[in-house]
């Protein structure tokens, strides 16, 4: 067992994949050379050894076509966990999301399941080539039936993981790749259930919300904006869809002062919906009206350009500081 | 099994074929008897009589919609039957008669076209029936997957036909180009996975004709997937199902297969469409000529059946018919608690906030709105 180790994410969430194959032989892992590779991030490392074809299937190269058949896998009271190699190469299994995973529970009127994850190694700061560092994750939360959620600690990408492949409902579970290598330690139990929010450090003038690899930008941000003499609360969403609102309307209540924060670009996505909800909920207690932060409005860019591209400390601390402007 | 002619055991006269090349076509054909043939061709006109209605129902206004499978009875009637009670069927929309022989209700086809569900039935009420899809291909893939459990379960390859499991995917030529009509065929060949891709060449996908869709003999194609492949007369339900019987009792031994059937639609793509703006009068005759329903009664002819007992069988399809267009009439309206109940299997926060803002905006208007 993995707990009170400390251990990279890449290891807590393949701990987790093994712990969840060993508790229910129904778990099954299908992807791009997750077998005996272990996977491009050596996720799946040692399962195959481990479980073998049956359990883990390296599958023919073709998104649409193991999204698919997870889900008659689905149907037939498996429950797959899929690896989508990079972000970018998800879309071609996308009208099998969305128009038949996130659906098909809603179509059967209940009578069937889809316990489907598909992990996502997402997001930028490896400078890799094009379609291998987006942020897909809004167009995912924007259609009903699916569950979309992002660990940003080892601690969470494991019991996440767990908690995700126990659902009977299809999650989305976006890895911060940038951060496989990151560690922490893995409790024993949850401390926290798969959609909740939660606070990641405490504040008090203004609040920064993000998820995946922007909660640990969102650190850096508050330990910096700390030596200045400000004292943000960092909020670490961890759930897309549904998003726990509680925890950031009452943080937003508290400091008054709201920037929202991610890598994808923000027109219609994700920090849009966090800053139309708060302002809608926490009006009477804002200072200032929300920040938003995010990568530009473009496709990502060339490697050489990604630090210009996506949000660092300082592109945060300067929303910080027009938050404080008013 | 993918000769210059489709295989055929009843010409379209309702004539025997018998030839080399068909006996072991005639043998497999051979397992159905007189009463057998009697009551697939009671199936056949049971599913025009509710086919046709439902289009009237349409025409009248109680259907927002209607898809006609007139014309492809044969081919389907020969796959139902050929499929072994331990079989899954994943249909596409135009399967009205293996629907019904799978137990599905009237009713409950009626009511993905009158507006009040999406699926229909429940494949866990009726198993081994799987629901409609309408996104073409897209359920070729969840076929493929679902065999594919099978052969993880070790449901199938035991060697024991009355046993082993096997699916059938029902998709049409228009489907054939969707990708997931092909990486269906490339997953099941990869995992050897107990599958027939039952595909009905009704030659007019809405108003492009198959010749569109592929230059090369779909059966060929399957082919060069790996797949053992067979060209059928749709029209003729005898080599309909003996060709099925065979390619499923191969797929449930691991030997996944493909069968296209050379049929016709008949009727219109859907109550929408208009067939007079792309093909001819002709053709629709010429086909005509074929029809299933009647090649079939006149073989039970040619087997001494007398013309009551398929006169019975037409007064049993026209009022089950007129019985399903009374129920329709009477069916109750969706309700609005549908739109949330269902969509999560879990508990979820905008699901419960949104139903009950429904509720309560609707109540806000009191009982007398």
């Amino acid at each position: 067992m993995t707990a009170g180790q400390t251990m990279p994410i890449a290891k807590a969430l393949n701990s987790a994949l093994r712990e969840a194959m060993r508790a229910d032989e129904k778990v099954l892992l299908m992807g791009e050379d997750i077998g005996p590779l272990g996977g491009v991030f050596r996720i799946t490392e040692g399962l195959h050894a481990e479980f073998g074809d049956g359990r883990v299937l390296d599958t023919p190269l073709a998104e649409s076509g193991i999204i698919g058949t997870a889900i008659g896998l689905a149907m037939r009271g498996y429950r797959p966990v899929i690896e989508i190699q990079f972000d970018g190469f998800v879309y071609p299994g996308f009208d099998q999301i969305v128009s038949q995973l996130a659906k098909m529970r809603a179509r059967h009127r209940g009578a069937v399941s889809m316990p489907v994850v598909i992990r996502i190694p997402y997001g930028g700061h490896i400078g890799a080539v094009e379609h291998h560092q987006e942020s897909p994750e809004a167009y995912f939360a924007h259609t009903a039936g699916l569950r979309v959620v992002s660990p940003s600690t080892a601690n969470d990408a494991h019991w996440m993981l767990r908690q995700a492949i126990e659902s009977d409902d299809p999650v989305i579970f976006l890895e911060p790749k940038a951060k496989y290598w990151t560690k922490g330690e893995v409790l024993d139990a949850p401390t926290a259930a798969l959609h909740d929010a939660v606070v990641a450090r405490e504040g008090t003038d203004v609040t920064l919300i993000g998820h995946g690899a922007m909660v640990h930008v969102l650190l850096q941000a508050a330990e910096i904006a700390a030596g200045e003499g400000t004292s943000c609360e960092v909020v670490d969403v961890r759930s897309l869809s549904p998003i726990d609102w509680a925890p950031l309307v009452a943080s937003a209540q508290r400091t008054g002062r709201v920037v929202v924060a991610q890598e994808a670009p923000g027109h219609a996505s994700v920090g849009s919906e966090i800053a139309a909800t708060i302002a809608e909920r926490a009006f009477y207690s804002l200072e200032a009206p929300v920040q938003r932060v995010s990568g530009f409005d473009t496709p990502f860019p060339p490697a050489q350009l990604e630090d210009v591209y996506l949000p660092d400390a300082d592109r945060v601390l300067a929303a910080v500081d027009r938050a404080l402007a008013h | 099994m993918t000769g210059t002619e489709p295989i055929r055991l009843l010409d379209e006269a309702g004539e025997a074929v018998v030839t080399a090349e068909n006996e072991q076509w005639r043998a497999i054909a051979d397992e159905l008897s007189t009463d057998d043939r009697l009551a697939m061709h009671g199936e056949m006109l049971r599913t025009r009589r509710f086919d046709v209605e439902a289009g009237h129902l349409q025409r009248q206004g109680k259907l927002g919609l209607w898809v006609p499978s007139l014309g492809q009875e044969g081919a389907q009637v020969g796959a139902a039957w050929a499929a072994r009670p331990q079989d899954t069927l994943f249909p596409s929309y135009r399967e009205h008669l293996i629907a019904l022989h799978r137990g599905v209700d009237m009713l409950q086809i009626i009511d993905i076209f009158r507006g009040a569900a999406h699926g229909g039935w429940s494949p866990t009420e009726l198993p081994g029936m799987r629901i409609y899809s309408l996104v073409i291909a897209t359920h070729a893939l969840h076929a493929t997957g679902y065999a594919m459990g099978i052969g993880l379960d070790g449901a199938s390859g035991t060697g024991d036909a009355s046993v082993d499991e096997a699916v059938m995917a029902f998709y049409g030529d228009g489907a054939a180009s969707q990708g997931d009509a092909s990486e269906g065929l490339v997953f099941a060949a990869s995992y050897d996975a107990p599958i027939v891709f039952f595909v009905q060449n009704n030659k007019w996908a809405i108003s492009v004709p198959s010749t569109r869709q592929s230059r090369f003999p779909l059966h060929e194609r399957a082919r060069g997937f790996g797949l053992e492949a067979a060209w059928v007369d749709g029209n003729d339900p005898l080599a309909s199902f003996a060709v099925s019987r065979r390619m499923l009792d191969e797929a449930r031994q691991g030997r996944p297969g493909y069968v296209e059937a050379d049929t016709y639609r008949m009727g219109a793509h859907t109550t929408s469409d208009d067939p007079t703006r792309y093909r001819s009068r002709d053709e629709e005759e010429a086909w005509a000529r074929r029809d299933p329903i009647a090649r079939l009664a006149a073989h039970l002819r040619s087997l001494g059946v007398d013309d009551a007992a398929l006169a019975e069988q037409e007064q049993r399809a026209a009022d089950e018919a007129a019985d399903m267009r009374r129920r329709t009439l009477e069916a109750p309206a969706a309700a609005s608690d549908d739109i949330f109940d269902h969509v999560y299997a879990d508990p979820h926060p905008l699901m419960a906030e949104q139903k009950a803002a429904l509720a309560e905006f609707e109540a806000s208007f009191g009982s007398d709105a």
